[in-house]
């Protein structure tokens, strides 16, 4: 009996083929994706880059195909740096608030929550992400509104003067928290959370109780455990939620929209420049500062090694 | 003088799971303390309650003399090798054995060279530089006793402390921390569930046994003079004689341990005598393993390597030692 066997059917010699050569078979499956991202993502995101080089005639309000740094100068324009400034603030500050607020609930989770509480944190934690954005968006500016349950509290509680008092000030208050940029804030710190906590929780699962046990053995009170342990190895985590938090703050233009003041931020700026104004090249300009943004911010955060315990 | 650790009375109860039961324990400083016991029986337990990282729901531990029930693990003077050495993954070796003096705010040149002595100590001089994941199990376990040694500790507990190194490396880890614990005078408390590493490293060793210490001695106590059936059986390998065997033998009710390398082949003057089948016998390279059966017994007999034995099936009589049969304190 021969051990070849004659006219081997098409798929098995298919299969034949790319078990003999894995590299193939690889290609096979890299193809789609890489010409789903080569060309239409990163295509469009390089004509996207070319659009913010060219500028639009003042006069005739069409856009000029001729390359020049004009539109990015506009760019520096007192009133659209505020909007970048706006925004980095804004971006700066929900990262640095989510952080406060994921960590500890990151940390019972990780350290402390088992079975059915387990599944009780993610239920929660993940619950928000499943219904709909504009949804929870608008629930909050009931919520924030003037007659809305946060009034409410604060006057029951006798901390209404304290609420007026803080919707008084400069920049931060405004006629009511929905209309103010404590509110947007609030908003976002909501919005945004899940993304931070989920990759801190991740960080700290991979830290055995047994490091916090030998820093407390060594001499280290929980302050200095916290310092020198607990937060270096959960800095990749934290690292990644900034990115999440702080790249969704810089692009949306729905929060600020919704609950907050009338000042744009970069998102609101970029749809109204390639909306009502037709400014493309504008418009393209400000979608790039975000990505810089983001390029310097991972490369410092690379630098001050948030990436080493990885 | 004072004990380096003392126990009263000390329990640590989990919801209704007794792990450890009202131990009392005394360790005099300059010890080299073996606890001894099977995976549940509590002794890993009373080392987390030695290092503070357990409270005990009653009783009081001392350290040197001092209260120590309640004081935080920051707070005592002592230090742990975790069994998984538990070495911290973003510091260098040298940062981590530095950590102890780091966080007592000990200048950076001095802890430094504390540091690199340290390292010295465990034979692991030039390492101080590289990262935790670029050694080996080995090396890592002295990481991890150079980082508690360097903070001059009055008692150093170990968990498991050879436990995840291989036969060759752990024979060898054996002589040192020995030799190392002679040399600092600093009480060694270690865990262990392996009864040759205590018996070999140890002065004295407890054996426990579901939350309790049942039996606590000398090596040579533990192993020639078992008290119950347990630590006849844990402690390297008995025949455990029941009553009525023990009771035509000696004409004593009791029951009673024989350790399998007391046997003699034949009938010896002075001896006691066992009669029985061999039910098989096999090579063990520096010795015979003989499996008898005595009556409804089945007991177990080591000879030299040398000595013809009758094939199996064929009967066979051993002699003993009356001082080898070691009596009981089980209730009949």
């Amino acid at each position: 009996m021969s051990l070849v066997v004659g006219a081997e059917p098409l798929s098995s010699r298919l299969s034949g083929l790319l078990w003999r050569r894995p590299n193939l078979l690889i290609l096979l499956l890299l193809l789609p994706p890489l010409l789903w991202l080569g060309l239409i993502y990163v295509g469009s995101l390089f004509s996207l880059l070319l659009q913010s080089f060219f500028s639009i005639d003042d006069f005739t309000g069409q856009v000029t195909h001729e390359v020049t740094l004009l539109t990015y100068a506009e760019l520096l324009r007192p009133s659209n740096l505020d909007i970048i400034t706006r925004t980095v603030t804004m971006a700066a500050l929900v990262t640095v608030a989510s952080a406060i607020i994921a960590f500890p609930v990151a940390y019972y989770a990780a350290r402390y929550a088992k079975g059915r509480w387990k599944a009780f944190f993610y239920l929660g934690v993940m619950l928000p992400l499943w219904s709909s954005y504009l949804v929870k968006i608008y629930a909050w500016k009931m919520i924030l509104s003037k007659e809305g349950i946060v009034s409410w509290l604060a006057a029951k509680l006798g901390l209404g003067v304290l609420l007026d008092g803080w919707l008084s000030l400069p920049v931060v208050g405004g006629n009511s928290l929905s209309v103010s940029a404590t509110g947007t804030f609030l908003v976002f710190v909501y919005i945004w959370l899940p993304y931070m906590i989920l990759p801190i929780q991740a960080a700290l699962e991979r830290v055995p109780a047994s490091l916090i046990e030998a820093s407390h053995d060594l001499g280290a009170a929980p302050g200095a455990t916290f310092r020198h342990v607990l937060l270096p190895l959960a800095l990749p985590g934290i690292a990644a939620g900034s990115i999440f938090t702080f790249s969704l703050t810089l692009g949306d233009y729905i929060v600020p929209g919704i609950i907050g003041t009338s000042r744009l931020f970069i998102g609101q700026a970029v749809y109204m420049q390639q909306g009502t104004a037709g400014n493309i090249p504008l418009a393209a300009a400000f979608s790039v500062v975000p990505m810089l943004i983001m390029a310097l911010y991972l490369w410092l955060a690379r630098k001050m090694g948030a990436f080493d315990a990885l | 003088m004072t004990s380096a650790v003392s126990f009263r009375a000390v329990s640590r109860h989990f919801g209704s799971v007794r792990a450890v039961d009202a131990v009392d324990l005394d360790i005099p400083a300059g010890e080299f303390f073996a606890m001894l016991g099977p995976s549940g029986s509590g002794k890993t337990t009373c080392l987390r309650l030695m290092a503070g990282f357990e409270q005990p729901t009653g009783g009081a531990i001392a350290i040197h003399g001092r209260d120590a029930t309640g004081l935080p693990p920051w707070r005592r003077a002592v230090n742990t090798v975790f069994q998984d050495y538990a070495l911290f993954p973003h510091m260098t070796i040298l940062d981590n054995v530095a950590y102890g003096l780091m966080v007592k705010g000990v200048d950076r040149a001095t802890r430094r060279r504390a540091a690199e002595e340290a390292l010295d100590l465990v034979k692991l001089s030039g390492y101080g530089a590289r990262r935790t994941g670029q050694l080996s199990g080995g090396q890592r376990q002295r990481v991890a006793l150079a980082r508690a040694l360097v903070n001059k500790p009055s008692v150093l507990l170990l968990d498991e402390p050879l436990g995840a190194l291989d036969l060759k490396l752990r024979e060898a880890m054996q002589e040192e921390l020995k030799g190392l614990q002679k040399a600092l005078g600093i009480t060694f408390i270690f865990v262990t569930h392996d009864q040759v590493e205590a018996l070999s490293m140890a002065d004295r060793v407890a054996v426990f046994h579901q939350g309790r210490i049942v039996q606590a001695g000398t090596p040579e106590e533990i192993y020639h003079n078992p008290r119950s059936r347990f630590v006849a059986d844990f402690v390297g390998s008995s025949n455990i004689m029941p009553p009525a065997l023990t009771a035509r033998l000696t004409g004593e009710r009791r029951w009673a341990s024989l350790r399998p390398e007391l046997l003699r082949l034949g009938r010896w003057e002075d001896g006691l005598v066992l009669e029985g089948t061999l039910v098989q016998s096999s090579f063990l390279g520096a010795f015979r393993r003989l499996a008898v059966r005595v009556e409804s017994e089945m007991l177990h007999a080591n000879l030299p390597a040398g000595v013809g034995v009758p094939g199996e099936g064929s009967a066979i009589t051993l002699s003993f030692d009356r001082s080898a049969l070691n009596l009981l304190d089980d209730a009949p």
